[in-house]
């Protein structure tokens, strides 16, 4: 079983090895007007784990998604990327820190060919500055070559090879989820912030989405997923933070908060007999 | 066919292609960026004053005139204009569009005030004469004249073309398709929204800057009321009948605006009586605004539209029809 940290019992911010987490949240809130959407929440996600991020609508999870991402500034508290504080870097920065996010809505550049959507997520390129393009052409095209390289492998990687010239706003629903994994993998983070890549997603496609994540994952990447989907959180992450009214409710294995009765209040809106608890 | 009608011709490509640089520039701006910038006609103005104040003859009382090569006042003017338009990008450019559209209209009615009174260094509402013309020496030849001119503004509207269309291409040029189609997902792929408008905005600035030093150049004179939004109305027009988003385009549409513009003017001058003809001139811009209409509600995108670009509407008829912001501009105000 992997490690289970917990705000409330204010667990060291290391795993049981003595590895730092590669990301962590200590008392992050933010409020807007007099609602605390996030309330003082910490979390760990350690090298290569997947940790499920769970709760009710209205938990608080996609705000401190982006309090993480840098969508949104923290009132107060600390986030820390390998150890290096981030809580105050432009979301911009966070990318080539090694901190990626996809969006709970798929957010494509829809009148750009899939092609250009993932090459648009490299890092670091020289042909971004204006100057650079006329002074330094044949490093310009040198790292275009890569990038596109990198792009269509990671366009098939993620089953959507057919489509590469196509722009997308062609894609379906689930496409567009996976092509955001291909879109945020281009710029090879270390943490991936996934927000409900099942939401709306036909089931013939989630069972790819989950193999891809399951893919990423081997590759060396840790994932903080939100889900509503029980089935697939079971399936890929062997923890789970349940998060409510802004704060952390419990964290443990899938089973732990399956057999957790506050977690079925407060998620499911039941109260749980004891004998079934 | 006469040589005095090849001349006009000539002269006519001539001050089209003036207007294609301007409109190339706000193609950047707009185009490619997002960016609603109807302050165009000061940047021009900025470009303009500037390469005249480097080039021409000194005249006793006023500042500049320095005489220089008419290459430095170009350079002088793209470089004015760019660091013009930089500076007023970076206290401008959160804006949400409609914001930023006031912000530039402000900005331009200033320009054209401060002109209009620094008499000391613009000439006042008398201008600045005795600007430099490339190939002077040939002005007593009107044909050869006009055609070196021409030859010189075609290598100049081709070397932009080809600039960025390049940089339309490169990873620079991705990145403000990115930022354009959806903010905050470009910024979550490490594009900071802020750094890209601000250098498109310049660049553009640049380009209308040069424009102007280039139009400057071809008439030789220069005063205030060149630079009337009027202007901006015109190059508007120009970019959205070539379609936003398209170099070609862009350079269509001034090529076809502008001869639209002439022609309208030489139907005033055969048709309204001769006392009549001052207020007649005005059918120009209605004749404009109806092409401009009639463009905007059977063909938006344009004559030449973006490859593979969505249809994207000004903001206000955005918010006319209803359609969604989402594909132009920032959010914030």
């Amino acid at each position: 079983m992997q490690s289970v940290s917990s705000a409330a019992d204010g667990a060291a911010h290391t795993s049981a090895g003595g590895v730092p987490p590669v990301l962590s949240a200590k008392g992050v809130a933010r409020r807007f007007g007099g609602n605390r959407a996030v309330d003082g929440m910490s979390l760990d996600l350690h090298g290569g784990e997947i940790v499920g991020l769970i709760g009710p609508n209205g938990a608080g999870k996609t705000t401190f998604f982006n309090l993480i991402a840098g969508s949104l500034v923290p009132d107060t508290g600390e986030i820390l990327l390998k150890g290096e504080r981030i809580e105050h870097q432009p979301a911009a920065r966070r990318l080539a820190m090694g901190l990626g996010r996809t969006f709970q809505i798929p957010r494509p550049f829809a009148g750009m060919s899939i092609l250009d959507n993932v090459m648009a997520a490299a890092q670091n390129q020289t042909g971004e500055s204006i100057l650079r393009n006329f002074l330094q052409p044949s490093t310009v095209r040198a790292e275009e070559r890569a990038a596109r390289e990198r792009a269509r492998a990671l366009i098939e990687f993620v089953t959507l090879g057919h489509l590469v010239d196509q722009p997308a706003r062609v894609l379906s629903g689930g496409q567009r989820k996976l092509l955001e994994l291909a879109r945020v993998m281009m710029a090879e983070p270390a943490v991936i912030l996934l927000d409900e890549p099942a939401a709306g997603v036909n089931p013939a496609l989630l069972d790819v989405i989950i193999d891809r994540i399951v893919e990423i994952n081997r590759r060396g990447v840790s994932i903080l997923l939100i889900e509503h989907n029980m089935d697939m959180i079971a399936r890929l992450c062997g923890r789970i933070v349940v998060m409510a009214s802004g704060r952390e409710l419990a964290a443990g294995t899938p089973a732990e908060i399956m057999a957790n009765r506050e977690v079925a209040e407060a998620y499911l809106g039941e109260v749980v007999p004891e004998a079934a608890t | 066919m006469s040589l005095e009608f090849l001349a006009y011709c000539a002269f006519f490509l001539t001050v089209a292609l003036t207007y294609a640089v301007i409109v190339l520039g706000l193609n950047v701006q707009w185009g490619q960026t997002g960016l609603f910038n109807v302050g165009v006609a000061g940047f021009v103005a900025v470009g303009a004053y500037v390469s005249a104040l480097l080039t021409s003859p000194a005249v006793e009382g006023r500042f500049g005139g320095l005489d220089l090569p008419i290459l430095v006042g170009w350079l002088g003017a793209f470089v004015a204009a760019g660091l013009l338009s930089a500076l007023i990008g970076w206290m401008t450019i959160r804006l949400r569009a409609d914001y930023l559209a006031i912000s530039t209209f402000g900005i331009a009615v200033t320009v054209q005030l401060a002109v209009l009174n620094l008499e000391d260094v613009t000439g006042g509402p008398f201008g600045i004469s005795l600007i430099p013309r490339p190939f002077g020496d040939l002005a007593g030849r009107s044909l050869a004249f006009s055609l070196a001119n021409l030859a010189l503004l075609v290598a100049v509207v081709f070397g932009l073309y080809l600039m960025l269309q390049h940089l339309a291409k490169s990873p620079w040029g991705r990145a403000l398709r990115a930022i354009r189609e959806d903010e905050m997902a470009a910024e979550a792929l490490g594009k900071s929204p802020r750094r890209f408008r601000i250098e498109a905005f310049a660049l553009g600035g640049a380009i209308m800057g040069l424009g102007g030093a280039a139009q400057a150049h071809f008439i030789g004179f220069i005063a205030p009321e060149n630079y009337l939004p009027m202007l901006t109305f015109q190059v508007w027009a120009m970019l959205i009948v070539g379609g936003s988003g398209n170099n070609r385009g862009a350079i269509l549409g001034a090529l076809l605006v502008w001869a639209l513009w002439a022609a309208s003017s030489a139907l005033v001058e055969a048709l309204a009586p001769a006392g009549e003809q001052a207020r007649a001139a005005s059918l120009q811009t209605v004749i404009i605004g109806v092409a401009l209409c009639a463009i905007l509600l059977f063909r938006p995108q344009g004559l030449l539209p973006e490859p593979g670009g969505a249809r994207r509407r000004l903001p206000f008829l955005r918010r006319w029809r209803g359609t969604p912001a989402a594909t132009t501009g920032s959010d914030r105000t």
